[in-house]
């Protein structure tokens, strides 16, 4: 049971109030009558499984109906940030890896979970954001 | 014709009208574990005038105060009544709102609200029988709140003067707490009856008293 | 017998209340207890040994813990048959007056037990891996096999007759969510409560204190338990403080929701009494979404892993300890006590204290040197050192112990062993910190070497304490839980105020030794059974065995042994059975790792879980403003989503009722041929408005939406981008910028999520809003030949067929109440919805039929209303499509416009190579060719009926019915490149050997032409 940041109604909502709507930063080809076939097809078909950082479009049904973003860890399942609908995410793998860098700390490879110091790197960015 | 379809829904003259309620027939499930000393006490406000408006905060703002005297909610959740506390409007989205004032008033409401509002972009939309006001009270009504909500509706999450959309036993209502002692639930029409039943079967270990 | 006397009762001491007994039976034997037990300590205080049958091998066991890892005092409570409650633990439940139980297992009974002797007969009768070799086939012998495990290995079994009781959920919130109230959780409680932060405080024992009750320090200059019971005071009296006692924290699930199951009455008796003469709720889960939480869970004691382990008169060092100092029941007259550590040394000191002979202290380290020890060799106990307990003797009770001199690094018995004659054996092999909760989440927990154990992994907001961080010394586990509770009132922008803490005069204890599985002369495979899972039957020999045969991975190891399985969650055993196989595979336990724990830590009855939400409160039912007119007139309801929808009215006809064949077959001819009446309330109904409302339908909508005038209706289907219909309706315009939009009955909130969607994350310029009017509205469909003749009685609308058209609206009154009026047709008759505010539904309705007497106006419901709209080919969307079907295969080209500017959700994919296939599933009419076979719905479709077997099948029948005004039946279905097979045969192979034939025709079975719809 995710505990959900609405960046409309400013505040924590359970996960019962939401629905998941798949991958966030899709966007419908203006034209799509000039697509080929191939760029069609993954438009309407494909969608990333990341193991780590993805970026989710959540609305909020039972609440102020809004669509938004989420950045979530698909392994720990922690939720970095959520942002509105046009905004970008200021966290994704790439800044991760990088600030994991300068931090000389990794995330576990075999477990379950995100150990170690990266787990702090994702709470305060969680504080920062949420 | 107007490039929008105002219609008033009430009859002029009188025409039996059945709350959303009426179906539960309440104070005879309860009659017998009514009593005094019961815990919970409900109401139904039935047949209020309900408007949705939806726009931006800032024009919406401008006419709402110049026809009900009261300023749009800006903050999410804000729940703000006029002198009389009969009428209500409360925050649902950046660019949705509910209104709620006595039955009769919503169609002029929503007519003068039109006029203010010009070319503006904007929706009003009556809703007034799609939905019911019950009105908890008494000592436990918090307790069937939570046995019922998600949300958090301890006093200090939950101050007078909010209102939130969120999931009602299995249904979606609206809940708010108009003052220190009484919290209201908007449900819909269609969920009314459950939402009833579920609150007279919530209230059991404290003894349910239902006003008409 | 044993009955009327309490032969383990000790003349003084523990919580109970001596003027207080209370009677209780088990299986079926009545004993005496007192008011503050356990039904474990009554039963041990009368000198019951044996309390259940093994899962596996069918042996005696009788009582081996205190608390929630209890492996064999698992019992089935209850009195009445509805009262039943299985897998209950003893030691966790209360006794109070009246209290029936029995054992779970030991089928005929424990005493003596068929099964044993199978058991004993057999001795490889149930290996390790014994499911997947015995049962991996056939696998239909499986439900023989699972009644048969079921009954003999002692998982309980449910009520068969309807539980008296009630239950429910709270949803709760909270900053600081502490779990255990031991010292470690008392003192975070108080110190984030005196901070201000929101407190629960959870304990899943009957009283508060945890160790705190049966402990033998002193805290500024008084008893523990003392000390708790102030802190209790304290938070009892706080606002900002919840205590939740008999509450078990059983699943820590993601973000901060515990799960909590309290059990309210459980203690009173097993029907839960009246209060105030109310119903009170026999269980409560909580579901708390918590800021932080603090893990005060404590540790669990391990036993140690002998010959002969788990015959009665076994019990863990603390155990005994907790049964002497809070119960006042000395479980036993003779005592050996075997241990790795100074801790244990409590029992014996306990033990002695009480007036009981101590036989030897057996202690695995060469040279012992604590504060304990010396108290205990002060007593004059005879202190073993270097050696253990390496066999326990008895059957029905422990005899004997067989003690020796041991080589722990080269797991060797070394010199002859001793027998000491004694009747209880308590043994500690260390103590694990209870880190189940943190398992939940995923965390995996981290081995250390300092306190031999495996300590919480790191979850976010969440922090151990105490015992369930490795922190043992009273002093430090208080210091630890202030700390902790004032840093987690911290963090959830409390202030931080840390308790006073209390002067605790510190026993100095010496370092332990890391013994898990005890050597024995004998090999492990050849020694009597050592066991390391009592509720699941694991023994040393079992794990070494898996390890031979090749399992390596701990996980592995547990789903072949079975290890830690079910209601146990591996409490006492999984520490111990890791150890074991890390000496086999020659690896440390660390390497090795842990097994996952898993929800629920303990059972939770189905009771709670299922709460409120249970008979006519399961789910929702959505009613219309008119439904108590249907249920005044007899109709048959039909779930629709959560709705309730008249499916049929069935009158009586000659004193009998009407079956649903002659009902929809009346129905249906009353429509034809004279006026019926529909509830349709049930359709969604969306208000758009905004200047851009007519550009987005014509985004979502296939057809064209611009030349639509005010006063009109359009039907429209709506694709996903896919290209496949996702829905229908009609959309009426009621002002340049205003429309109103219907859904199917389901489909109402799943298209207004899809217009929001849309419009907010694609469009956000265009300038419209929605809003779901579908319970504002009541809609009630008037249709056949003598619609307007009735309604034109109530109406001051001009109902003039040339000025008022099909696929016209008007606004007006109907029966003095305002009303929008549509013409529109889902029957192919002439056709009025009427849509009045939904209070004012029932005074038009009985209007309606006031009037209504001399037309023969009919209600009808939805198996009419499909039959109707069947003969008339139009389809029901989830029916009649499945979310492969495009508008091209419906035969829907009418209504789909390619040339509109803006290329309209679905049409890109319209012209991809698989949606032009022209083989694709089309659909079509079926006209079976014995006009009085009505088609199977879902019957597959064959070109060929003499093909073998398996089939080519060619489609399926969507949609099958009877037609009265046809008197015969007919059918939609989707057949491959069924549009150009009209006039082709085909078959449809029934599942009891006949074969249909019917004829593929166009779908439109009556009045192909729509002429009845434009009278």
């Amino acid at each position: 049971m995710f505990n959900i940041y609405c960046p409309y109604c400013e505040e924590h909502r359970e996960e019962e109030e939401f629905h998941p709507k798949g991958q966030a930063h899709i966007q419908r080809p203006t034209d799509p009558d000039a697509c080929s076939d191939k760029a069609w097809g993954d438009y309407l078909f494909f969608r990333d499984n990341p193991r780590g950082i993805h970026h989710e479009l959540w609305v909020h049904a039972v609440g102020c109906r809004k669509f938004f973003n989420i950045t979530r860890h698909t392994v720990s399942y922690a939720i970095l940030e959520t942002y509105k609908m046009g905004e970008q995410p200021t966290i994704t793998a790439e800044s991760l890896a990088s600030e994991e860098k300068q931090g000389d700390v990794q995330v576990a490879d075999g477990g379950l979970q995100t150990v170690g110091a990266s787990d702090n790197s994702v709470s305060e960015s969680k504080g920062a954001k949420v | 014709m107007s490039k929008v379809a105002v219609f008033d829904t009430r009859p002029e003259q009188a025409v039996r009208a059945e709350s959303p309620l009426a179906i539960t027939r309440l104070a005879d499930r309860v009659a017998s574990n009514a009593s005094a000393e019961a815990g919970v006490t409900l109401r139904e406000k039935a047949f209020l005038g309900h408007l949705i408006l939806r726009g931006g905060a800032i024009a919406l703002d401008e006419a709402v105060r110049e026809v009900l005297g009261i300023s749009l909610p800006a903050k999410p959740s804000a729940l703000a009544h006029d002198e009389s506390g009969e009428r209500s409007i409360q925050w649902l989205s950046p660019d949705e709102w509910l209104v709620i004032v006595p039955g009769g008033e919503e169609f002029e409401l929503e007519n003068r609200l039109r006029e203010q509002m010009g070319d503006a972009h904007f929706a009003i939309v009556n809703v007034g029988g799609g939905q019911t006001v019950i009105e908890l009270s008494g000592p436990y009504a918090r307790e069937v709140l939570m046995k019922s909500a998600i949300y958090d509706v301890h006093p200090s999450h939950f101050p007078v003067g909010k209102g939130v959309t969120t999931v009602f036993a299995k249904a979606t209502a609206i809940i708010r707490r108009p003052s220190e002692d009484r919290w209201e639930l908007v449900v819909r029409r269609s969920f009314a009856d459950y939402c009833g039943r579920w609150i007279i079967d919530a209230s059991e270990e404290y003894g349910l008293n239902v006003l008409d | 017998m044993k009955h009327d006397k309490q032969p383990n009762r000790l003349l003084e001491g523990g919580r109970i209340d001596r003027d207080r007994p209370l009677t209780f039976s088990f299986n079926g034997q009545s004993y005496t207890g007192f008011a503050g037990d356990t039904l474990a300590s009554a039963l041990l205080a009368n000198g019951v040994d044996i309390v259940n049958r093994s899962f596996k091998y069918s042996r005696p066991r009788g009582i081996v813990a205190a608390g929630a890892e209890e492996p064999n005092a698992v019992v089935q409570l209850g009195s009445s048959e509805a009262a039943q409650v299985p897998n209950v633990r003893a030691t966790q439940q209360a006794l109070y007056d009246g209290l029936s139980a029995r054992s779970t297992n030991g089928w005929p009974n424990v005493q003596r037990d068929l099964m044993g002797t199978i058991g004993k007969l057999s001795g490889g009768f149930m290996p390790p891996g014994f499911y997947y070799k015995t049962f991996m086939a056939p696998a239909s012998m499986w439900m023989t096999y699972e009644k048969y495990i079921r009954k003999s290995a002692g998982l309980g079994r449910s009520p068969t007759e309807s539980d008296p009781d009630i239950y429910d959920h709270l949803h709760q919130h909270c900053d600081v969510l502490v779990i255990g109230a031991g010292p470690a959780g008392l003192a975070a409680a108080l110190s984030a409560a005196r901070g201000g932060a929101r407190v629960i405080l959870c304990d899943e024992q009957e009283t508060m204190g945890g160790s705190l009750l049966d402990s033998r320090e002193m805290l500024d200059g008084q008893p523990a338990a003392q000390w708790a019971d102030s802190a209790l005071d304290e938070l009892a009296s706080l606002d900002n403080v919840t205590l939740l006692p008999r509450t078990t924290a059983n699943g820590y699930h993601d973000h901060n929701f515990v799960t909590l199951h309290e059990r309210r009455t459980e203690h009173l008796a097993d029907v839960a009494p009246l209060a105030n003469g109310r119903r009170q709720v026999r269980s409560r889960l909580h579901r708390v979404r918590a800021g932080q939480v603090v893990l005060a869970t404590g540790a669990h004691e391990r036993p140690l892993v002998y010959a002969g382990n788990d015959v009665p008169g076994n019990l863990l060092a603390g155990a005994v300890s907790t049964y002497i100092r809070r119960y006042g029941v000395a479980p036993g007259n003779k005592l050996v006590l075997s241990t790795s550590n100074d801790h244990a040394y409590r029992a014996a000191l306990d033990w002695s204290e009480a007036g009981r002979e101590v036989v030897a202290i057996v202690d695995a380290r060469a040279n012992p040197d604590g504060e304990l020890v010396t108290q205990a060799q002060a007593l004059g106990i005879r202190v073993i050192t270097g050696s253990a307990v390496v066999e326990a003797k008895g059957a029905n009770r422990v005899t004997g112990a067989r003690v020796a001199k041991i080589d722990i690094d080269g797991f060797k018995v070394v010199g002859k062993a001793e027998e000491l004659t004694c009747d209880t054996i308590a043994s500690s092999g260390g103590y694990s910190p209870v880190i189940h909760l943190a398992s939940h989440t995923g965390a995996r927990p981290t081995w250390r070497d300092d306190i031999l154990g495996f300590v919480p992994g790191k979850v976010t907001g969440m922090t151990a304490t105490g015992g369930a961080n490795g922190v043992y010394a009273l002093a430090e586990v208080i210091a630890d839980g202030s700390q902790v509770g004032a840093q987690a009132a911290s963090a959830s922008g409390h202030q931080t105020a840390p308790i006073d803490l209390p002067s605790v005069a510190a026993i100095r204890e010496g370092a332990a030794v890391a013994l898990y599985q005890v050597p024995h002369e004998k090999t492990t495979l050849r020694a009597p059974k050592q066991f390391v899972d009592l509720q699941n039957d694991v023994t040393a020999a079992g794990i070494e065995v898996a390890t031979r045969e090749g399992f390596e991975s701990i996980e592995h190891v547990k789903r072949y042994t079975a290890m830690g399985f079910g209601t146990d969650q591996g409490k006492l055993g999984n520490i111990n059975g890791m150890a074991i196989a890390a000496r086999c595979l020659k690896r440390s336990i660390p390497e090795v790792g842990t097994t996952v724990f898993r929800p629920n830590y303990t059972p939770v009855t189905f009771g709670a879980i299922v709460g409120r939400h249970c008979r006519e409160l399961f789910d929702p039912e959505r009613y219309t403003s008119l439904h108590e007119w249907h249920i005044k007139h007899g109709a048959e309801f039909e779930d629709v989503g959560q709705w309730k929808r008249p499916w049929y009215f069935p009158q009586t006809v000659n004193g009998k009722p009407e079956t649903m064949h002659e009902a929809v077959a009346r129905e249906c001819r009353a429509v034809r041929e004279k006026v019926g009446i529909l509830d349709a309330t049930t359709l969604g109904k969306i208000d758009i408005q905004g200047k851009d409302a007519r550009e987005f339908l014509g985004r979502v909508y296939t057809n064209k939406w611009e030349k639509l005038a005010v006063g009109r209706v359009r039907y429209g289907l709506m694709c996903k981008d896919d290209g496949m219909l996702m829905d229908d309706g009609t959309t009426s315009c009621l002002g340049e910028n205003h429309f109103l939009m219907t859904t199917t009955t389901g489909g109402a909130a799943g298209v207004m999520e899809w217009l929001e969607l849309w419009h907010q994350t694609e469009w956000p310029e265009l300038e419209v809003y929605f809003t779901s009017v579908t319970d504002h509205w009541a809609t009630m469909t008037v249709t056949g030949p003598e619609a307007r003749n009735l309604l034109a009685e109530i109406t001051d609308i001009d109902l003039d067929r040339d000025t008022f058209k099909f696929m016209d609206w008007r606004e007006g009154k109907v029966a003095g109440v305002p009303a929008r009026v549509f013409r529109i047709s889902f029957t192919g008759e002439l056709a009025y919805e009427i849509n009045v505010q939904a209070n004012y539904a029932m005074p038009v309705w009985e209007a309606l039929f006031e009037h209504g007497d001399k037309y023969g106006l009919t209600p009808y419901g939805t198996e009419t209303m499909h039959v109707l709209r069947a003969e008339k080919g139009m389809i029901i969307v989830g029916q009649d499509t499945d979310g492969s079907v495009t508008p091209e295969d419906l035969g829907m080209h009418w209504a789909i416009g390619y040339d509109k500017p803006f290329s309209w959700i679905g049409k890109r994919a319209l012209t991809r190579p698989d949606t032009r296939r022209e083989n694709r599933k089309q659909l079509v009419g079926l006209r079976p060719k014995d006009p009085k076979v009505v088609l199977q719905e879902g019957a597959q479709i064959v070109f060929d009926p003499d093909q073998a077997i398996p089939m080519a099948m060619m489609g399926h029948v969507t949609s099958s019915y009877y037609s009265p005004i046809l008197d015969s039946g007919f059918a939609l279905a989707v057949v491959k490149g069924g549009h150009k097979r009209m006039g082709d045969t085909v078959y449809l192979p029934m599942a009891d050997g006949q074969t249909h034939a019917a004829e593929i025709v166009g779908p439109i079975f009556y009045d192909p032409k729509g002429a009845r719809q434009n009278v």
